[in-house]
Formats: C-alpha cells, structure tokens, sequence
C-alpha cells in the first residue's frame, strides 16, 4: 500500500472558531492507482493533501506512506522522507520567488542529495515535457498562472516519487495542456506510481480510476472512474 | 545549485533589504572602527608632539648647559690669569714699611729672604703661593728714564703641601722681563739684548698693556736684582697668592701670617684681574640661573602640552563611549529588525523549501549565508568607511603620522578584526533565530501563515 489513511482528523482551531477541516476520514492507494477527489470549496481537500503528504500533522488518526508513519519521524527525517518518496503540487503553486524555472525544478534535488548533472539533466527533460523550454530562465513572478502550475508539476517530479499529490494542477490549463499534465499523471500513476488528485475538473476525473467527493470534511461518495480498466 | 547560490539570488531578488542590512552593519562598524583610529591617532600624535617638545627642550637646554660650560671654563681662564697675574693675593711687608710711602714711592723697607723659607716650611693653610721679591724705583741709566726692578726668584714652594706646578716661573739670570711702556718706547722684541746698570740681559717676556705700574717695571732673576740693589740677602716683600678667592678672608690670613712672622704686615692687593674674575663669576652664575630657567619653562611646557593632549583625547574619549554606543545599540537593533523582517518575508520560502524536502539546518545555512555576505561587506566597507573617519578626523596625515604606527596598537588591530566577526555573528543570530522557528513548524502551516 502506497498510501494509507486510518480515520484521519484535521481541526483549525484559533481564538474565535473550530473549523473541522478533515473528519475521520479512511483512505487506501495502492501502487498503480490514480484517485481523485472532489468537493465544494472548503470541504477540507487541500487540508486532506497537505495530511497525506507529510506536511500537516493531523490531529487523530494514522498516515502511511509507503508504510512508513512520517509523522513519527522527526522534523528533517520528514522533510527527506518527503524528498525522497513525495511529490506534491501546491495549490498556490509555491515556487520559490527569486529561482528560476529551472532552478526551482532542480530545488527538490539539492534536498534529496542527488547529484547536480542528473538533477539538471532531468530538469531539463521535465521542463521540456511540460513545454516550458523557453521559460527556463523565467521567475514565477514573469511567468502566467497555468506556467506556474506546470512548473510546479515538474518540480513535483523531479526526484521521482512513489506517490504524487497534486493540488488542483489542471485549475489553470488549456484543454491542451490539461490534457499533457493529465496524461502524465496516468502515465505516472502507471509506471508503479500512486496519485491522488484534488480537482473540479471533470476531465480529471475522467482519468481517474477513483473519485471521491468530500463534503463537509468526511468522504461522501466514492465511485468508480472512467479511467478504472 | 548550492546552498550559496539560493543565498545569492535571494539577494538579487531583495537587493533593498541587502543593501540596509550592509549599511547599518558598515555604520556600526565604522563608528568602531572610526573611535577606534581617532584615538588610537591622538595617542600616537601626542606621543610625536611631546616627543619633538622633549627633543626641542633638551636642546635648548643643552645649549644653556654648554653656556654655562663655556662661562665656567671663561671663568676659570680668568681665575688662572689673575692668579697669574698676581692679581687677588696678599703682600707681606716689613712691618715697618708705610703704607704711605709704599703707594708714593714703592717699597722703601727690608726683610730676610729667610721670611719666606720660614713661612714656606710653616703649617700655613690660607695661602697657596708664595713669591720673595725685591722692588725698587730705580733709574735706568742706559736709556734715561726710571723703572720699577723687580727681582723675583719665582716660587717658593710651600713644604707641606708637596710640589705643584709653579704659577709663576722664575726669572732666569740673564733673562729680563719687560713692561708694556717700556718695550714699547724702547721698541724691545723677545730675543733682544739690553744692557741694565752695565749688565747685559736677553729680553725673554714682553707683557701686554695692563694699564698699572706693571707697565713700567722690569722684571729680573732675585739674585741679580739683591746685586744690582745692594741687597744681598734682603728682600722687600712677600707676595701670597690665597687660593679661594671669595669671602673675608683677610683677617684669616692675617693672623695665620703675622704668627709665623712677627715682623711683618700684610696688605691686601686688590686688582682689575679680580674685577673680571668676579664679573665671570657673574656671568657663570647668570648662565646657571638661566639654564635653570630654561630647564624649568621646558618642564612647564612639556607640561602644558602634555595637559591639552590629554584633554583633547579625553573630549575625543568622552565623545566615543557617548556615541559609540549610542550608534552600535542603534545599528544592532537596525541589523536585528532587518533580519527579523527579512525572515518574515520569507516565511512562505521557508515553507516551501521546507516542503520539497530541505533540512532545517540546509534553510538555516541560506540564511547564514546571506547574513555572512552582509556582515563581510557591511564590515569591510565599515572598516574602510571608519579608517578613513578616524584618519581625517584624527588629522594622521596632516600630522605626517606613518599609518603602521597606528596599527602598533593591539585595540585597533582587535577592532578591525572583530568588527566583521561581530557583524557576521549578529545578523546571524538576528536571522538565525526565526529562521529555526519557521523550520521547526510544520511546512503548510508556514506556507498558510506567510
Ligand atoms: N490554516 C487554517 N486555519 C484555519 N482554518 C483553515 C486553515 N486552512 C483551511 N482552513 C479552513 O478549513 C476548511 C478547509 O479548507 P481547505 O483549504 O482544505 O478547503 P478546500 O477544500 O481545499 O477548498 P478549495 O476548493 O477552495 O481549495 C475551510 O473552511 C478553511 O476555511
Ligand atoms: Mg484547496
């Protein structure tokens, strides 16, 4: 199992309100799988992600990635755990305001020890698959929305991970490019890998093999994609 | 990509917050630095000024001291010459000779020459020298004109005191000594033969003008004179030369004397010799008091200057512990809320460098970095900024000050060395510390927050 999920909770609790973000929710992705996620906004999708990949420690229940709990590892075990065996596209995208394109898709490499050549050597193919050759040498800030996502996307990539989460990577994108990223998502989740994908677009949802509708914090429905064989 | 490289383009991407983190790190800097050099400057100009001064003070006294050499050494001729001449002593005289007829006519009374072998073999102390003589106007027949004669046998050496180097040689027989008026009417030179009573004499001394009786005396060997005279024997006087030569000594001597010789009477000789004598005392003493005087003033001076020395680098040290702090705690809390806000704008970098996988220490180290350029670039540009401050200020050219003579100073060379080290260590800490709680929290709460 490459990722799984034991009655997870998440709260946002401040001064003036509780918000239940994520409420006991179960989930299990195994090697080969591509699952989305659906929901309105609000219903606690991003925060689900952020759990699963090791970046918001939950509140209850168990996260297992690759069989391993990240969240009892200690900080920087977590961070080149992350490296290592995580891909993740933010929702916001997150590159790194004063590195280039390239340099923000060879950042994950710097973390995981890789050596420089291979790291650029495989930052140059993903900026090429992802048609951002002529924007390399860009910062995020001169680039458009769907360029930052794609960026983002490569940079997931980059260390070649065993699981891929991606945060609505497709918001953005043309049919033509949606299409490229999606098919590289499947491709992905193909090659041995597992994705699991937040997303409004039913295109997505289309190569899925999952859906899943998050309401409220809890999983509502779950069916079986178009994308399922 | 390295950990460098991240350091250096953030910094390219936020050049402003660089640029105010090098400028109040080279402030702080400078203004240590600057403190620093300024009194490390006045210390080495005052060491130069009161150095000159000493030299200058000692030179001026040195130049009263060879006065007062020079003075002492005149002195002394002088005391020589009057001896020499006869100057400040005592003549012994018969008792019987008055006083009267003595300045009218010369001596006119007698005593044995034995008076002085008596007086030379007593335990007389007040006197040093003593010279028999006969002394008698007489007429010179060969050339027609009246002489003083003296015959002098030199000195008669005094037992007790064992054997000094005569002050006046004897006449040697044959040989005459001539008198100012008369050799120069006569138009006598050293080497010439005049006859005297029928006696044939080589002329062997030719004194100067002295403006007394010696220019018109003649001086013989005493034996000859006593034959010439018919004084065979007999003497008229005694002259005493007494060594020290200040104070009222004369009664001293005259009771000394007059016990050893009952006959006889002594009359004090006063002469011109003693009045220069004393007025080389004179001189001696003024360029002595002068020389004190000079040693004092330059004291005195040396301690003027050495006071507004020491206010001035006392103002410059007042000011320093006044502004010195007052600038470092002002450039350590610009650096530190500088670095501060810098890590706050970087929060969301944290977090998502944090998220692709960076260690906590790899995030820290950027910063470090970054807080390293600033520290070396605020420092150095500080060091140069200040150096040149305390320089102008501390007037080191104007004061032809070697610049490696400021830097013989421990506390300067300790400044300059630790000033980008403090600098570096500062923005460290400033930058260190949020950037240790960004990457301790958890990756998306940062990304959420930044
Ligand atoms: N850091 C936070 N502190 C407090 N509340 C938060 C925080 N992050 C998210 N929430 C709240 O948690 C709930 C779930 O948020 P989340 O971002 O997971 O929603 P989402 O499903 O991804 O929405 P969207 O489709 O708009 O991205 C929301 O009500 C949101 O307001
Ligand atoms: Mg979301």
């Amino acid at each position: 199992m490459l990722l799984q999920l034991d009655s997870v909770s998440k709260t946002y609790k401040d001064a003036h309100s509780t918000v239940h973000a994520v409420e006991d929710v179960s989930l299990q992705i195994s090697e080969g799988e591509f699952v989305a996620v659906q929901g309105p906004s609000g219903c606690g999708k991003s925060t689900l992600l952020l759990t699963a990949g090791g970046l918001l420690k939950p509140d209850a229940g168990s996260v297992k990635v690759n069989d391993q709990d990240p969240y009892a590892m200690t900080p920087d075990a977590r961070a080149e755990f992350r490296a290592q065996s995580i891909g993740f596209v933010f929702q916001q995208f997150h590159l790194v305001p004063y590195l280039s394109v390239l340099e923000n898709v060879m950042a994950p490499g710097m973390a995981a020890k890789s050596s420089i050549s291979e790291i650029r050597e495989r930052a140059l193919h993903l900026t090429e698959r992802f048609g951002l050759v002529d924007r390399r040498h860009h910062v995020p800030a001169k680039l458009s929305s769907g360029e930052r996502q794609r960026a983002a996307m490569a940079r997931a990539l980059l260390n070649q991970p065993k699981l891929l989460l991606a945060d609505e990577p497709t918001g953005n994108l043309d049919h033509q490019n949606a299409e490229t990223v999606l098919n590289d998502l499947s491709e992905f989740a193909a090659n041995n890998g597992a994705v699991l994908l937040v997303t409004h677009d039913e295109r997505a949802v289309a190569h899925a093999q999952r859906g899943i509708i998050l309401q409220d914090g809890k999983i509502a429905t779950t069916s079986i994609g178009s994308g399922a064989e | 990509m390295t950990v460098w490289k991240l350091a250096l383009r953030e910094i390219r991407h936020r050049k402003f917050s660089f640029l105010m983190g090098v400028i109040s790190v080279t402030t702080a800097v400078a203004c240590l630095v600057g403190a620093q050099t300024l009194l490390r400057a006045d210390r080495v100009i005052t060491e130069q000024l009161l150095t000159e001064k000493q030299s200058e003070i000692e030179h001026a006294v040195a130049a009263k001291e060879e006065a007062v050499k020079q003075a002492g050494v005149e002195l002394e001729d002088a005391m020589r010459k009057h001896m020499k001449g006869l100057g400040f002593n005592v003549l012994i005289l018969p008792i019987e000779q008055s006083r009267s007829e003595l300045l009218l006519k010369g001596m006119t009374a007698s005593m044995p020459e034995s008076y002085v072998d008596k007086l030379a073999s007593s335990k007389i102390v007040s006197v040093n020298h003593l010279l028999p003589s006969v002394s008698r106007r007489v007429q010179w027949p060969e050339h027609d004109r009246e002489v003083i004669l003296i015959g002098t046998r030199g000195e008669v050496p005094i037992l007790h005191r064992g054997l000094k180097k005569p002050l006046l040689e004897e006449v040697a027989e044959g040989k005459i000594v001539v008198g100012y008026e008369i050799h120069k009417d006569l138009k006598l030179k050293v080497g010439d033969k005049v006859t005297f009573k029928e006696r044939k004499f080589t002329v062997s001394v030719l004194h100067p003008e002295r403006g007394s009786t010696d220019d018109v005396t003649i001086w013989i060997n005493l034996g000859q004179a006593q034959e010439i005279l018919g004084m065979q024997n007999l003497i008229n006087a005694i002259l005493a030369l007494e060594c020290g030569c200040t104070g009222d000594r004369i009664s001293v001597i005259r009771e000394e004397i007059s016990a050893i010789l009952p006959g006889t009477q002594v009359v004090e000789k006063y002469s011109e010799a003693l009045a220069r004598a004393e007025a080389r005392e004179k001189a001696k003493e003024s360029a002595e008091s002068s020389l004190a005087r000079e040693q004092e003033s330059g004291e005195a001076l040396l301690q003027q200057e050495k006071q507004a020395r020491n206010q001035l680098e006392q103002q410059h040290a007042g000011f320093a512990s006044v502004l010195v702090p007052l600038v470092l705690i002002g450039s350590v809390v610009t650096i530190f809320l500088l670095a501060l806000m810098n890590t706050r704008q970087r929060t969301e970098e944290i977090g998502i460098l944090r998220a692709i996988g960076f260690k906590s220490k790899q995030i820290i180290l950027v910063f470090l970095s970054k807080a390293m350029l600033i520290g070396i670039a605020g420092g150095l540009a500080g060091i140069a900024l200040g150096f040149w401050f305390g320089w102008s200020l501390g007037g080191v050219a104007s004061n032809g000050i070697d610049w490696e003579k400021l830097f013989e100073a421990d506390s300067l060379k300790f400044t300059i060395a630790m000033a980008p080290v403090l600098a570096v260590v500062l923005t460290g800490i400033a930058s260190w510390l949020p950037a240790l709680i960004a990457a301790r929290q958890d990756p998306a709460l940062v990304l959420q927050s930044g």
